[in-house]
């Protein structure tokens, strides 16, 4: 496997989601929770949206998620990106609505489906202090 | 999705105070390499002639989305250089693209001739998509350049550019996805969208792409993002379209028999996002269509000619259920074949070709194609039987607009 790291638009990086950025470094995926109504908040805010409370604080969860859809891309929209791969939006394991857009790797892109449990993992951009959060199917959850 | 009524305590629908008088478009092309701002003016002055008024009758003025630099051809000209080119005096304005959908400004218009701000406003949305891009495609211009590029992410885009999400067409995929994974829909339905909208556009002598298209040649051309291919996604184009929204009691004043707007959709009860949103086989458009029908004594069944937002092909698939043409997870099998969405089935869909094949004129080309029809002047595309009740509908993902009108003889 190469060992470059490929191509990505990288996220500009402030105090509101260097949680979700940063959480990589430590192998954590991390998001806002609501410390009163226990309530995950994505993507980042400043209030919890369903009791209004600021008091809000940083938890990992499991990583764990579940794939509710995705799609093979085969356009090369921008130069240096390559191609085909996988888009998804997979639902964390710790709330019904936690979900993020990511990437599925680690697997051949026709063997994705809905519905597949995976696992994050974190593609370091350390010179950029950057790490992407992205998915790959969890064989431990494999029957 | 819980739906408040929001006209229950009204004696009066505000829209019926509001017509379509006049409707105009520039010349359309693939890369017609002119003066945006021509084009604009040239659609702004067809549609105030085709009303019978003059420029001087204009106190209104409204577009989508306002005067941008970026990305490149995506606006023609915003509200300050057509006030100006055309020496407009204006009792209202407004130019925006946070609104539900590019026909928002539309119905912003039908809002002020009801609120009585204005009496005649012109409306206007102009691309050059297709110059902008020139020979480069559309890498010219995303967001984002290119390796080694300074360019961060941000906004909503902070969470879809990283993972190299670029463009709505993936995005938008995901939802068509799962769509034929709870429902069963096929690319061989999703095609008919495609398949139907170069049928008509053979007809329309603006079109971009007239030549047949085949079930065949749909399903080999390249796949962009799975489920959606090359033909599910609409051309970038140069042109540009305006309508005039009339007070209702300027009737006189007017050309020709005005177009009633009977009932508007405007809403959005899921959280306003691509990937967010409660439901990931449907959009926006779930909202603001039924919404339409909470407005108006008519129901799904007397419209005769429906022109709903193809950007790309399963939005109109998501078009078609949310207007309740068919239910929800039923479009695969309602296009199924083709012969009820044609031009004589029973309810003809983008009858000028949609955005797949007469250009990616951004949701007003609905709207000009509603009224055309409700006029009779669609020539060889024009649907038979004098048609009285369509809609127009525009947007995708998070916007969503839908427009019931009607043309009462």
């Amino acid at each position: 496997m190469s060992t470059e790291v490929p191509f990505r638009i990288l996220p500009r990086v402030g105090k509101r989601n260097e949680h979700y950025w940063h959480g990589g470094r430590d192998g954590e995926l991390r998001f806002q929770r609501c410390a009163d109504c226990g309530y995950y908040l994505h993507p980042p805010t400043v209030l919890c949206p369903l009791c209004h409370s600021k008091n809000i604080v940083i938890e990992a969860v499991s990583g764990k998620a579940e794939i509710l859809t995705f799609t093979i891309n085969y356009q090369p929209w921008m130069p240096g990106l390559e191609v085909p791969f996988v888009l998804a939006v997979v639902r964390c394991l710790e709330q019904d609505d936690l979900r993020i857009t990511t990437n599925i790797v680690g697997c051949d892109p026709e063997e994705v489906k809905i519905g597949m449990p995976v696992k994050v993992i974190f593609e370091a951009h350390e010179d950029e202090e950057v790490w992407i959060p992205l998915f790959t199917p969890d064989e431990s959850e494999r029957p | 999705m819980s739906s408040p009524d929001s006209s229950e305590s009204f004696d009066l629908i505000g829209e019926r105070r509001a017509v379509i008088s006049g409707a105009g478009q520039s010349d359309i092309g693939r890369r017609l390499y002119r003066d945006p701002l021509e084009l604009t003016l040239d659609a702004c002055l067809a549609a105030v002639s085709d009303a019978g008024l003059t420029t001087s009758d204009i106190d209104g003025l409204s577009t989508y989305p306002g005067g941008m630099e970026a990305p490149l051809g995506f606006s023609g000209a915003g509200i300050t250089e057509v006030h100006d080119a055309l020496r407009l005096n204006l009792n209202w304005w407004t130019g925006s693209m946070e609104l539900p959908s590019q026909l928002g400004a539309v119905i912003n218009a039908c809002l002020a001739v009801s609120a009585g701000l204005a009496k005649h406003v012109l409306c206007f949305r102009s691309v050059w998509e297709g110059s902008a891009q020139g020979n480069e495609g559309r890498s010219a211009v995303m967001p984002g350049g290119s390796p080694g590029s300074s360019y961060r992410a941000s906004g909503f885009m902070e969470w879809l550019l990283p993972y190299s999400a670029p463009s709505a067409a993936m995005w938008i995929a995901m939802m068509a996805n799962r769509h034929f994974h709870e429902y069963g829909t096929t690319r061989e339905q999703l095609g008919q969208i495609a398949i139907n909208a170069r049928k008509n556009a053979a007809l329309n002598p603006n079109a971009i792409y007239r030549d047949p298209m085949t079930m065949d040649d749909y399903l080999n051309v390249r796949m962009i993002s799975t489920p959606l291919s090359l033909y599910d996604c609409d051309v970038p184009c140069d042109g540009g379209t305006a309508v005039i929204v009339s007070r209702i009691d300027t009737v006189d004043d007017l050309r020709k028999p005005p177009i009633q707007v009977e009932a508007l959709g405007t809403a959005l009860h899921g959280r306003p996002s691509w990937d967010q949103f409660d439901d990931l086989s449907t959009m926006a458009v779930r909202d603001a269509g039924s919404q339409v029908w909470g407005r108006t004594d008519l129901k799904p069944q007397d419209v005769q000619v429906a022109e709903m937002y193809d950007g790309f092909s399963f939005i109109t698939m998501t078009w078609l259920e949310a207007m309740g043409f068919c239910g929800k997870g039923e479009s695969g099998p309602f296009v199924e074949g083709g012969s009820r969405i044609a031009r004589d089935g029973e309810l003809p869909l983008n009858t000028h070709g949609g955005q797949l094949s007469a250009g990616r004129l951004h949701g007003f080309g609905f709207l000009h194609e509603a009224c055309v029809q409700l006029w009779n002047e669609g020539g060889e595309r024009q649907v038979s039987g004098n048609p009285e009740v369509a809609v127009a509908c525009a947007g995708g993902g998070p916007m969503a607009g839908a427009m019931l009108l009607t043309q009462r003889r």
